[in-house]
């Protein structure tokens, strides 16, 4: 496992450094093989399979990416890349594809990378800085369940995270058809995010957003400490999910208490309006 | 007083070549055919801000005076002026403000700051739904501070906001400094433009573009009419 995450970032380095073209020539026979079914001849989403897909399968040539950990509006990194083509996307009718060799996928990765000048013209954005997750508490689950409520997450994920919000039903991705937002309280033990199965992959999403979706990005709106509280407070959603998250709610009697002030934002002219979403819970 | 006059007078003199013999575009915007008529926006999801409408506001898409005239459009010359080499250093903003966008229509030069203000007491994301520049969608609570942004080639980007889905604005990104965006009367003027054969184009959202030949000889003021068609649904 050890040698596993070693090796990646040297692989995908070389994809980042080394010879673009020659790499991308072997990604086309897999490509031809593999992805054209979906995305297409010329990378834009629009293979044969596409017209019964639904999300519609990636359209390579606006070089728009969902999972990045770079900023929203840049290029994701060669690593994001190379991870989504191994994780696939759940919820979706792109697999996982860690049969394939890494070589393969790498190569692949570079590829795609052929559908837009964009690669040729702009670099990669800065990876976002993820720090040291904190302990899960009963304090820091009430805080992110806080920030849940002023951040306004309910508008589309709905109170329980199901993606019944009240925007939920008017959403549209960016070639606007119709996209519904993550439900939170589906999965079980092994559900995972579009991004990533890790804490850290559900902090990455919100602080850098998904691309091409109306999922934006809270980085400039969200403090580290707070991101990771509502990390932890996102968790609880997943009901069915044996975590430390849902362990430490157990604990304090399934019950989120009113957060601690820690960053005193609620004046009690505030208060009608804090009371109406989290009543209830 | 007097020093301000005095440094007016000493720049007219400095850009005395250009500005003296410079000429002015202007004109009317108008279209033919019907539009679809506006719809009501349905605020009711969003307290805050339907409240603030006595009656609920329409659509922004086809704001139409008397005779026909057309607001929102913007006229830009497209072809005879060099590109602007810098950008100005003043920012133009872009507000959320009763859960619309104010204004619907915003142009800059590429490269020019632009701020985004979120005025309302609830979040909104700002989509620019760009295809030439890069597409980004931040989320600005309330009392967040301005975004600040740049877009770094010409595009008209339409921008919205997914939490409100009636939020719909433009940003016009124009390499030249010489724009105008039509307002009460469909009416525009562009300014200060040395002699010269100019192409100009005429955009809005929803009826598209035409242009116009003119050649400024001097400093004069040519008269320029567009006629857009209303977009058959």
């Amino acid at each position: 496992m050890l040698s596993l995450v070693c090796v990646l970032p040297a692989l995908a380095q070389e994809t980042h450094v080394g010879n673009l073209t020659g790499h991308a020539a072997a990604g086309k026979k897999f490509y031809q093989r593999f992805c054209i079914g979906c995305h297409g001849q010329f990378g834009d989403g629009n293979g044969e399979n596409a017209p019964w897909i639904d999300p519609k399968p990636r359209d390579f040539t606006a070089a728009t990416f969902k999972c990045r950990s770079t900023p929203t509006g840049t290029l994701p990194t060669d690593q994001d890349l190379y991870n989504s083509v191994a994780r696939g996307f759940t919820n979706s009718n792109m697999p996982h594809w860690d049969a394939l060799t890494k070589q393969t996928r790498i190569d692949l990765v570079a590829y795609i990378k052929t559908f837009s000048s964009r690669w040729t013209t702009d670099k990669a954005g800065d990876i976002l800085k993820i720090p040291a997750e904190p302990p899960v508490t009963i304090q820091s689950i009430a805080h992110g369940s806080e920030l849940f409520q002023k951040l306004e997450c309910w508008k589309c994920h709905g109170q329980q995270g199901r993606g019944d919000g009240p925007s939920a039903s008017t959403l549209t991705d960016s070639k606007d058809n119709p996209i519904r937002p993550y439900n939170f309280a589906a999965g079980t033990d092994d559900s995972r995010f579009k991004c990533g199965a890790e804490n850290q992959d559900i902090y990455r999403i919100f602080m850098t957003g998904v691309d091409g979706t109306p999922m934006p990005a809270f980085a400039d709106v969200i403090q580290p400490n707070d991101a990771w509280d509502l990390v932890h407070f996102l968790r609880t959603f997943q009901v069915n999910r044996k975590g430390k998250e849902n362990d430490v709610l157990r604990a304090a009697g399934g019950k989120i208490p009113k957060a601690e002030t820690k960053d005193a934002p609620a004046p009690p002219a505030a208060a009608p309006e804090a009371k109406a979403p989290g009543a209830g819970r | 007083m007097r020093y301000t006059k005095a440094l007016a007078v000493s720049t007219m003199l400095l850009l005395c070549p250009a500005l003296i013999f410079a000429g002015t575009v202007s004109g009317k915007v108008t279209f033919t055919g019907t539009p679809l008529k506006s719809k009501v926006i349905d605020m009711s999801k969003e307290p805050n801000c339907a409240k603030a409408y006595p009656t609920p506001p329409v659509t922004e898409s086809v704001v139409a005076g008397a005779g026909n005239t057309l607001e929102n459009v913007v006229v830009y010359i497209s072809a005879g002026a060099p590109d602007e080499k810098s950008a100005p250093t003043q920012a133009v903003t872009f507000e959320q403000k009763n859960c619309r966008y104010t204004p619907h229509v915003l142009a800059m030069q590429v490269n020019q700051e632009l701020k985004v203000v979120n005025s309302d007491q609830t979040s909104h994301n700002i989509h620019p739904l760009a295809k030439t520049n890069r597409e980004w969608n931040k989320s600005q609570p309330p009392g967040t501070p301005p975004l600040s942004e740049k877009f770094d080639k010409e595009e008209f980007i339409p921008v919205k906001c997914n939490v409100h889905p009636w939020m719909r604005g433009y940003f016009a990104v124009l390499k030249t400094s010489h724009y105008a965006i039509t307002s009460d009367g469909g009416k525009f003027s562009l300014p200060n433009l040395p002699p010269g054969k100019y192409t100009i184009t005429a955009w809005h959202e929803d009826f598209g573009t035409t242009t116009a030949d003119v050649t400024i000889t001097g400093g004069e003021t040519k008269n320029v009419d567009f006629t857009l068609k209303a977009k058959a649904y």
